[in-house]
């Protein structure tokens, strides 16, 4: 029997595709698959690292998305969640998905692709979020620009989005909690990292950062926030089950209530 | 930009608009069109959800609350004594250009009491919409009123423009409309519908020949019905609302339960509450009857002119036809299974898709996500544990209501009785 192995990547989804390449290749018994930055030597399995390496893991990318694209857009969902163990869930994934007939991502009632397919739809609903409370301000230099703090990896899913949307103005929408954001010059869209003083949330104090008008469309919006709302109709419950408010301190129309 | 002045305005010509309770700003797929701005999103965007737990997608304002008719149910009818206001075209063009770059909103709904004449009023709601798509290369979603007695031409030309048109007929019944609206005929409401519909089935074989054909109202056409103002029926409002569907190829026909605004013998007191629950079971019973491949005759009919308040639309039909039932979620076809109370339409469709691999028992339906405190009563799968017992339909009912926790208990249940 091969002893087993845990595969250490470097935390990229390439990484990840690559170790997959790898165990297929070389039918590694795998024990685990981890990040290379909180990896735990298990008792009994030997570790190999992987080098992230785009060609395998384009392989890889193409033989799922060959046997379906539902399936691929999944798996890729699920990886940004970066939940604990999801690599050994997907790898379960991609193992079952492999030596099944097509369709085998339909199977809902196996455990691990309903667990996926769950997985997969969470961070859908937090793209889509995002996609609605992104809230841009206008800075003197003329970029729209918005923190957000998403509970998955969404940036990349949502670059698209806001590229195809705000095609003629400059913006940046920076993830404070992974620190890097995206940058949009009017052509192309690039991953930035930048040294942040502070966090531009919901302060009363002015930030001499942003245009004088800024302040004076953010208080219409308030002012409109407030009169679209029915008195005798409220429902706090609905409310934050709808914006919950974790997602409050970067809503300008939550001001107030932060 | 006159800040304080236009803020005056906003506040005035929201608070007018937030009777209308549509927001969707779903169904169209304008794309963005030489790097302008905007673009539309087939499943809609919700940007944020007022404190009454309603969807805020767009920016909802009047163009005016200056309006000539006189409906009682309207809180800018003429005779009620509000402060009045009107945006100028480019007034609207601004707010809604400055708040969609900020990602506030997916586009505008404009509406507008009705000034000097129908006609004049749809005129300058198709110059925003005009200005908005030609002048700002504007391509978010916008959706307009068609005002009631509004020309055929003016209503071709707002579709070129709109994404979404939408006449509201407020009152379900003729009877009703005379004794609140004294001023509008019911030949008011439809005829844009009329239009606007021809218009549509025309573009549409028009695009099967000649693929570049320009978008007109590509999200098509909504109406909304107030709910409780005068004295309807379940029957008399979901009989009508389907013939709206069918007549006019409604996209969605909104049904709003009325908030009091005025004091009008006619109407329901300042006050009272409003009939929220009923308006949930009515949406509950158009859904059926959109995706559940129910016809309004099983839902409503003279022997039931009211829907249960205490339970929901589907399980009182259960309840009225126990003969369907039980149904093998492993056999059963498509359109049995979506008819079994706790089950959904996405649970249908998983359960479709999962039966293919293996036989499927409680455990499986339940991480499927079926209700199964409702569903059991009504299923048989792979497991030897099934409802065994004849139990009519109050038992069941009974059983049902026992164990469920609905936010709107305390509205139809006097405490359980103690033995049932």
């Amino acid at each position: 029997m091969n002893a087993s192995t845990t595969l250490v990547y470097d935390g990229s989804f390439n990484g990840f595709l690559t170790a997959v390449f790898v165990a297929f290749d070389e039918k590694i018994n795998v024990a685990d698959i981890q990040k290379n930055n909180q990896s735990q030597n298990g008792l009994f399995s030997e570790t190999e690292t992987i080098f992230t390496h785009v060609d395998k893991a384009k392989r890889v990318w193409n033989g799922i998305r060959n046997k379906s694209h539902n399936a691929i857009s999944n798996i890729y969902f699920a990886f940004l969640s970066e939940t604990e163990g999801v690599e050994m869930m997907l790898y379960t994934y991609i193992q079952k998905l492999m030596r099944a007939k097509n369709g085998k991502y339909l199977d809902y009632s196996d455990s691990t692709v309903l667990f996926i397919a769950q997985l997969a739809r969470k961070v859908g609903r937090e793209k889509h979020r995002m996609e609605a409370f992104v809230r841009f301000q206008l800075t003197k230099d003329n970029i729209y620009f918005a923190n957000i703090e998403p509970d998955f990896d969404v940036l990349p899913l949502i670059s698209k989005h806001f590229r195809d949307r705000y095609a003629d103005q400059k913006w940046l929408i920076y993830d404070v909690k992974r620190k890097y954001g995206i940058y949009y010059d009017l052509d192309h869209v690039e991953m930035v990292s930048l040294n942040l003083k502070d966090i531009h949330h919901n302060k009363t104090v002015k930030s001499d950062a942003f245009a004088t008008e800024e302040y004076e469309y953010q208080t219409l919006w308030n002012d409109y926030f407030k009169s679209t709302n029915i008195a005798s109709r409220i429902n706090p419950k609905l409310h934050t089950q709808h914006v919950p408010k974790r997602y409050w301190k970067y809503l300008s129309e939550k001001k107030e209530a932060v | 930009m006159n800040f304080d002045r236009i803020r005056e305005k906003l506040n005035i010509l929201a608070d007018a608009a937030k009777y209308d309770i549509s927001c969707a700003s779903s169904g169209s797929d304008r794309t963005n069109k030489n790097k302008g701005l905007g673009n539309a999103s087939k499943m809609g965007i919700c940007h944020s959800y007022t404190p009454d737990g309603r969807c805020v997608s767009l920016l909802k304002i009047l163009l005016t609350n200056h309006c000539i008719f006189d409906c009682a149910y309207c809180v800018t009818r003429k005779s009620n004594d509000v402060p009045r206001a009107a945006f100028k075209v480019q007034e609207v063009v601004d707010l809604t250009i400055n708040f969609y770059r900020r990602n506030y909103i997916e586009g505008l709904f404009l509406s507008s009491g009705i000034f000097k004449s129908p006609d004049h009023t749809m005129e300058r709601l198709v110059a925003v919409a005009k200005k908005l798509r030609e002048e700002e290369n504007f391509n978010g979603y916008i959706h307009l009123k068609s005002i009631p007695g509004a020309s055929d031409e003016l209503m071709y030309e707002a579709g070129l423009y709109a994404d979404r048109l939408s006449v509201n007929i407020e009152v379900p019944t003729i009877s009703g409309l005379k004794l609140l609206a004294p001023d509008k005929k019911h030949e008011d409401f439809t005829k844009p519908m009329e239009k606007v519909k021809n218009e549509i089935v025309r573009y549409q074989s028009e695009r099967k020949i000649i693929k570049n054909t320009p978008k007109y109202a590509p999200s098509g056409q909504s109406t909304q019905m107030i709910v409780g103002a005068s004295g309807e029926s379940d029957k008399d409002i979901m009989y009508s609302a389907t013939y709206y569907y069918k007549t006019y190829n409604m996209k969605r026909v909104y049904y709003s339960g009325y908030v009091p605004v005025t004091h009008d013998s006619r109407l329901p007191a300042i006050g009272s509450q409003v009939p929220m629950l009923r308006e949930n079971r009515l949406y509950q019973t158009d859904w059926l009857l959109r995706f559940y491949g129910f016809s309004i005759g099983e839902l409503l009919n003279k022997q039931h002119p009211n829907l249960d308040m205490d339970v929901d639309p589907k399980l009182s039909w259960a309840l009225r036809n126990l003969h369907h039932f039980p149904v093998d979620i492993n056999k059963g076809d498509k359109r049995l299974l979506a008819r079994i109370p706790g089950i959904g339409m996405q649970s249908v469709d998983k359960i479709m898709k999962a039966r293919k691999f293996r036989k499927l028992n409680w455990d499986h339906l339940k991480k499927i996500g079926v209700a199964l405190n409702r569903a059991q009563y009504f299923v048989v799968c792979d497991s030897n544990q099934w409802e065994r017992r004849d139990l009519d339909a109050e038992r069941i009912k009974g059983m049902i209501l026992q164990n469920s926790y609905g936010k709107f208990r305390d509205q139809y249940s006097t405490q359980l009785s103690l033995f049932n």
